[in-house]
């Protein structure tokens, strides 16, 4: 098969066009109205970009081509059309890593182009090789295990061990000095370059290991910049600007992006990325699960029944929803909806109070409720919703734990001190739905559950959203 | 050399700050959409991997460059596609019945 080849200034238009599409694409994406025209606008620009390279006069075989594409197209398909809403951010890290894993090899393979033509590394082409296959295979294996940890095939607990960071370091600073004599060798050596990738390998996957389920967001958020960044370094090393500018855009938002929720969160990145986050609930003591009555410190928990539940809810004059990804995972957003329907049909003002970190990743639980039809100007953020707890009848906690924890107000020692909370502790009562008593994605007890005005109702949040529009229905 | 370098560097620092600029007055809810977003444009380093795939080599080599174009259209298709998915959940319009 042969393909007409364009002009080497052609191609470079055509991938300015690209460029545009991707940047206009960018800046449409941070819009709620525009956002999906915005993606296809990049959609556009990315096939532009493809096509154009397809007739790039570089190429001369296609076969390879034709049967990566057919093969990465079909599993990317499958698993975006098929994932449920609930595994998202697992998926985005998968399909980081994969544009991870391409970078570098795609670094990898110019190094062996080096070698095969015989030359000496030039020190700029050295340096942005190994830098691409650097941050690519971090990202890579990082995303991997990131993916892991939000699957539940690896802990989602922080793990540490004697000596963890010292070790790292170490890891780190050997990276750095093979690559230093790499670049300075001169003749390419691709013994001392798979050692090198090895190691690159090996410290994206000891540099996620330690950072708590709960901070994966955050994780995906930076490896998706690397992402971008070692796509840039690719760019570099093949004199390509597309590459430069799209993956330099992603570095870059994706940077900002990072920032943005540890802000939502109230801690900064080192805290995130260094401090173990998670591993704290060793010291709280062992988890219990399914026991109707925990105590903590000699407090006990009061249960509450569906019906008196519902007589609450139903004679409310005020209901504040407050979901967390326990209601994603028992998938009970269109229950919710029936429920906040049914009270509002009597005449209860239903809102829904949105922890910027609700769900597993900020902006998850509204892409939740967004799929069960709840209207939009019903859900309020923080700042707009913490106000009006002092004169709610009932805040009902769905699902969530940490955003409703007042030890964030309250006491300094807990780990998530400083973050900002929902205060649902301030309505007249709250009523908790949840599985167990297991403590939350930070791996620390919840006071709010002991509090004199909080009632528990266990069961599966789905199953007990359920029970609860039965039992209103019947009021 | 140089000349290419200085002129790589130069839209290197300009995208980063069109970057920076375009997404800082995202609001929160569109956060995971728009890290799926820039996820799917990163993909454009399958333009890379076609670039090295397309020139013929050995065994070895035509492996990895498969590799990396399968990777490359796994991130393309599959961040476009989800970012989608996700979006039209936004529109509030008629939308596709729930895939199982």
């Amino acid at each position: 098969m042969t393909l007409p080849h364009l002009a080497p200034n052609a191609v470079r238009g055509a991938y300015l066009v690209a460029s545009v599409l991707f940047i206009v694409g960018l800046k449409q994406l941070s819009s709620p109205k525009s956002a999906r025209s915005g993606n296809t606008l990049a959609a556009i620009g990315m096939l532009l970009a493809i096509v154009v390279t397809l007739l790039d006069r570089q190429i001369v075989s296609y076969g390879t081509i034709a049967a990566g594409v057919v093969v990465g197209a079909v599993i990317g398909t499958v698993a975006a059309r098929r994932v449920a809403m609930t595994a998202i951010p697992q998926l985005v890290a998968l399909f980081n890593g994969s544009g991870g894993g391409a970078a570098a090899i795609v670094s990898s393979l110019e190094y062996l182009a080096l070698k095969r033509a015989n030359l000496p590394v030039p020190p700029v082409a050295g340096v942005t090789i190994l830098l691409g296959a650097l941050i690519g295979a971090i990202s890579f294996t990082g995303s991997l295990v990131a993916f892991g940890k939000l699957q539940g095939l690896v802990t989602e607990r922080a793990v540490t061990y004697p000596l963890q960071k010292p070790m790292n370091l170490l890891l780190f600073a050997g990276i750095l000095a093979v690559s230093v004599w790499l670049v300075a060798n001169g003749a390419p050596n691709p013994t001392v370059y798979a050692w090198f990738a090895g190691a690159a390998l090996l410290f994206g996957i000891l540099f996620v290991i330690p950072i708590g389920g709960g901070d994966m967001p955050v994780v995906i958020s930076l490896l998706n910049s690397f992402t971008g960044l070692a796509t840039a370094a690719t760019g570099f090393s093949l004199h390509n600007h597309v590459l430069i500018i799209s993956g330099t855009l992603v570095g870059a938002s994706g940077t900002l992006l990072t920032y943005l929720m540890c802000r939502a969160m109230n801690r900064p990145i080192t805290n995130v990325l260094f401090g173990a986050f998670g591993a704290a609930a060793k010291a709280a003591g062992p988890a219990r699960s399914g026991a109707p009555a925990g105590s903590m410190a000699g407090k006990t928990v009061r249960d509450v029944s569906v019906e008196d539940a519902a007589t609450m809810l139903g004679y409310a004059r005020k209901v504040i929803i407050i979901p967390g990804y326990g209601l994603a995972v028992a998938q009970a957003q269109h229950g919710v909806r029936e429920l906040a329907d049914l009270l509002k049909s009597r005449g209860v003002e239903v809102k829904y109070a949105i922890h910027p970190v609700a769900g597993r990743m900020p902006g998850h639980m509204n892409v939740l409720l967004a799929e069960a039809n709840v209207p939009y100007p019903e859900l309020y953020d923080l700042d707009a919703i913490n106000p009006e707890f002092e004169s709610a009848d009932v805040a009902l906690v769905i699902g969530a734990n940490d955003v409703v924890n007042p030890a964030a107000r309250n006491d300094t020692s807990s780990p998530i001190y400083g973050m900002p909370i929902l205060d649902a502790d301030k309505a007249a009562h709250v009523i908790i739905l949840k599985r167990s008593m297991k403590p939350g994605f930070a791996g620390i007890e919840n006071e709010l559950f002991y509090d004199p005005n909080a009632m528990m109702l266990f069961g599966d949040a789905k199953d007990s959203v359920a029970k609860l529009v039965q039992a209103v229905k019947s009021l | 050399m140089v000349e290419q370098l200085l002129t790589d560097l130069t839209i290197f620092i300009l995208a980063i700050f069109v970057g920076y600029e375009t997404i800082s007055k995202v609001p929160v809810v569109l956060h995971t959409p728009l890290m799926s977003g820039t996820n799917a444009i990163h993909g454009i380093v399958l333009v890379g991997a076609m670039l090295v795939a397309g020139m013929p080599e050995g065994p070895f080599v035509t492996a990895l460059a498969f590799l990396a174009v399968v990777l490359g259209t796994i991130n393309v298709v599959g961040g476009f596609l989800v970012t989608d998915r996700m979006l039209q959940m936004f529109g509030g319009g008629p939308r596709d019945a729930r895939k199982p």
